[in-house]
């Protein structure tokens, strides 16, 4: 079996050890008062005001949409971008449970962990969108199921894949909970949630851009096409690599003394094998791009500011840090890659937004621009992902899992029979 | 299966099928009491619609106040700017435009149109957005959930929603659904003095449009806008001049909206039937010797 050590102190003793336990891990580890603390605090407060503002008084009062512009920066960049680059967790997992390549287990746990709190915030966020979120359970319960709808099939997706995610991650829950019976029961699991996870990925992926098809007379013709759900889902390839890229050097520099061994030795390895990834997916995006830019006849609006807009993200944040990709992986030189990381995520980002806001009811008299609130939200919100991660990160094996190959890895067989 | 089972669940489908016949007989019942107008084609089937003339209109807006007062909504400006486009809101769901055209003035009454295949109700994911079998596509308060995807998909930005309350409701024209249940025309149509509007199954109101432009064909463009328009509308609209001068979109296309995403939808099924044998099978072929140490349980 795969021997995890844990550098925790193990609870002993029941529930009421786990409990002395718990409230232990809870305080915080670390000075309490630094700059960033003291910045996403103010964030996160400043945002649980603005909420409250929000539900008493209904959206209009915090936010800039409209009867034009229903859905605005939330769902464009909170939802829409934020589930993109979540897509990590779906690609690693396929490449390390259904492939096997040993190569990339140690961040598997740390790309699980960020994919998990992405949907539980960035999904989540579509909560304080709703008019009238105490329905939200109506597509679940059954009063009525909207089955012609993308939106249920979004919606069920989401909840599934949350769930999926953390029946995933759980077996670290265990480890660090120091219970060794229930971490092998979850971890037989593992499997089966990858596949259903992998599975519901495509089809969310995908679906967040079918949302958009039927608004075809809203969206400017150079982002609308009747192959937004395949741009999307090939774009999430890249956009959730990238991410895992890029957090992973953060996680390098910040979380440096909670690095275990092997993913202090492989990280470049890591990278390079990820950086080949996201240049193959991205030209491959790039001619699904050039087939979509000769069928819809885009040529016509290149001498148009629009146009100019669109080249810049076709051209500068695809083409540009696919080749910077090449180029590292050949160099083995982690800095081109991590330069192409960055324009890749602002590239994804830009275009999400094109689709969902920037692009969307383009031609209206009045256009919508975010409200500073609905900025400062959506802040508060990526702020407490990022202590929630930096608590487990700081507390559960994620980083420093020790892997033996010869007894067996975290994806052993197990898990199989069990699905 | 047991002998009892298979007699129980016979019995089951037995009287669904009675209970079934049952219902169908009694809306028949129903539909008789409510005196709806007799269709020329099954009753059951055809829709109920509205045919705008828009040469008959003055631009009165009395359906506006008759609108207002029929769904507790204030009372309409007794003024308006006719050079500046006003559009439905949520507190108003008709307006009257006037538009200056090759051929003067003309008044266009604008409402919900109650598309035969309406976006907004493919769209939601609870149904509240829903297209009865009368025609008229009405909102359900106890299913909305307030995610305006309605309003993203309505090619016509009908549905609005309210952003300054804290309980906020979708609102547009519901073609007065209570008033047609009791046998009554929409408010608007009962309040207009100039007999621009006519209310009908389609079928009907189609054949009054077509026999009004066969009789009149120098004072009509030769078509009913709403016959095709987004795969067809329960409101019917007459014109002496294009649509596109009076404020009707003519670049919507005659496909339904929601068959924009039919093709992704029948995708799904496939894909989670088909992707997860692959996963698997792909997990089992990557596996080595090695791999088959089995954690103890």
């Amino acid at each position: 079996m795969a021997t995890i050590t844990s550098l925790q102190t193990r609870p002993s003793g029941g529930l009421r050890g786990f409990g002395r336990f718990l409230l232990g891990e809870l305080k915080p580890r670390g000075p309490v008062l630094t700059p960033f603390n003291i910045v996403t605090g103010a964030l996160i407060l400043v945002t649980i005001v603005l909420l409250t503002i929000r539900f008493a008084g209904g959206l209009g009062t915090i936010t800039n949409l409209s009867q034009d512009v229903p859905w605005g920066l939330w769902i464009g960049f909170d939802v829409v971008t934020g589930v993109a680059l979540a897509g990590g967790a779906y690609v690693i997992t396929f490449m390390v449970y259904i492939l096997r390549l040993e190569k990339y287990e140690p961040i598997v746990r740390v790309t699980v962990l960020n994919g998990f709190l992405a949907y539980v915030f960035y999904a989540g966020a579509l909560l304080l969108d709703l008019g009238r979120p105490w329905n939200v359970i109506n597509p679940i319960i059954g009063n009525s199921f909207g089955v012609s709808s993308v939106l249920f099939l979004v919606a069920w997706h989401f909840l599934l894949y949350m769930t999926a995610e953390l029946v995933e991650f759980s077996p670290v829950i265990a480890e660090w909970a120091g219970w060794p019976k229930l971490r092998k029961r979850l971890h037989a699991l593992t499997l089966g949630a990858v596949v259903l996870g992998i599975t519901l990925s495509t089809l969310h992926q995908s679906g967040l851009g079918a949302l958009y098809l039927m608004a075809e007379t809203k969206i400017h013709p150079l982002w609308y096409s009747e192959f937004i759900p395949i741009l999307f889902l090939v774009s999430s390839i890249f956009a959730g690599l990238s991410m895992v890229i890029f957090e992973g050097t953060i996680t390098h520099k910040v979380f440096r003394d909670r690095l275990g061994q092997p993913l202090r030795e492989g990280h470049d390895g890591i990278l390079i094998g990820l950086s080949r990834i996201c240049a193959g997916t991205m030209f491959a995006y790039l001619g699904v791009q050039v087939i979509t830019f000769v069928h819809q006849g885009r040529a016509a609006w290149m001498g148009t500011g629009w146009g100019a807009w669109y080249l810049l993200e076709i051209v500068g944040l695809v083409a540009l840090p696919a080749v910077l990709f090449l180029v590292g992986a050949r160099r083995r030189d982690t800095r081109w890659i991590k330069s192409a990381a960055v324009l890749t995520l602002v590239g994804i980002i830009i275009n999400r937004l094109n689709v969902t806001v920037i692009g969307f009811q383009w031609n209206a008299p009045v256009r919508y621009v975010p409200s500073w609130q609905e900025i400062v939200v959506t802040l508060g919100v990526i702020s407490a992902e990022i202590w929630v991660f930096r608590w487990v990160i700081n507390r559960m094996p994620v980083l420093d899992f020790h892997v033996r190959p010869q007894e067996g890895r975290p994806a052993d067989a197990s898990a199989a029979t069990a699905a | 299966m047991k002998r009892r089972d298979v007699v129980r669940s016979l019995c089951v489908l037995g009287g669904s099928v009675a209970v079934g016949r049952d219902l169908r007989g009694h809306s028949k019942v129903a539909r008789a009491a409510t005196s709806l107008p007799e269709a020329t084609t099954d009753p059951a089937a055809e829709p109920m619609a509205v045919l705008v003339d828009t040469t008959k209109c003055m631009g009165c807006r009395m359906c506006e106040l008759a609108c207002a007062n029929q769904n507790d909504l204030p009372e309409p400006e007794p003024k308006v700017d006719f050079s500046v486009r006003r559009r439905t809101d949520d507190t108003r769901f008709t307006v009257v435009n006037q538009y200056e055209t090759s051929k003067g003035t003309v008044s266009v009454k604008t409402q919900c149109f109650h598309c035969l295949t309406p976006a907004c109700a493919s769209a939601c994911l609870t149904q509240a957005m829903h297209k009865t079998s009368e025609g008229p596509v009405v909102w359900r308060a106890d299913k909305c959930m307030g995610c305006r995807y309605c309003m993203v998909s309505c090619p016509f930005d009908v549905p609005k929603f309210e952003y300054f309350s804290a309980n906020p409701r979708i609102r547009k024209c519901q073609m007065c659904f209570a008033r047609l249940d009791e046998g009554e025309v929409p408010a608007c149509v009962e309040g207009c003095p100039a007999g621009a509007t006519q209310f009908g199954t389609r079928a009907e109101m189609l054949e009054e449009g077509h026999k009004r432009i066969w009789s009149e064909p120098d004072k009509y463009v030769h078509r009913v806008w709403g016959e095709h328009e987004v795969g067809g509308t329960s409101w019917l609209y007459l014109s002496a001049v294009p649509f596109e001068e009076i404020g009707l979109r003519s670049d919507v296309g005659v496909e339904p909206v929601p068959a924009l995403t039919k093709e992704f939808l029948y995708a799904v099924p496939f894909v989670i039937t088909l992707v997860p044998p692959l996963l698997l099978g792909i997990s089992e072929a990557t596996r080595r010797s090695g791999d088959d140490t089995r954690e103890e349980v």
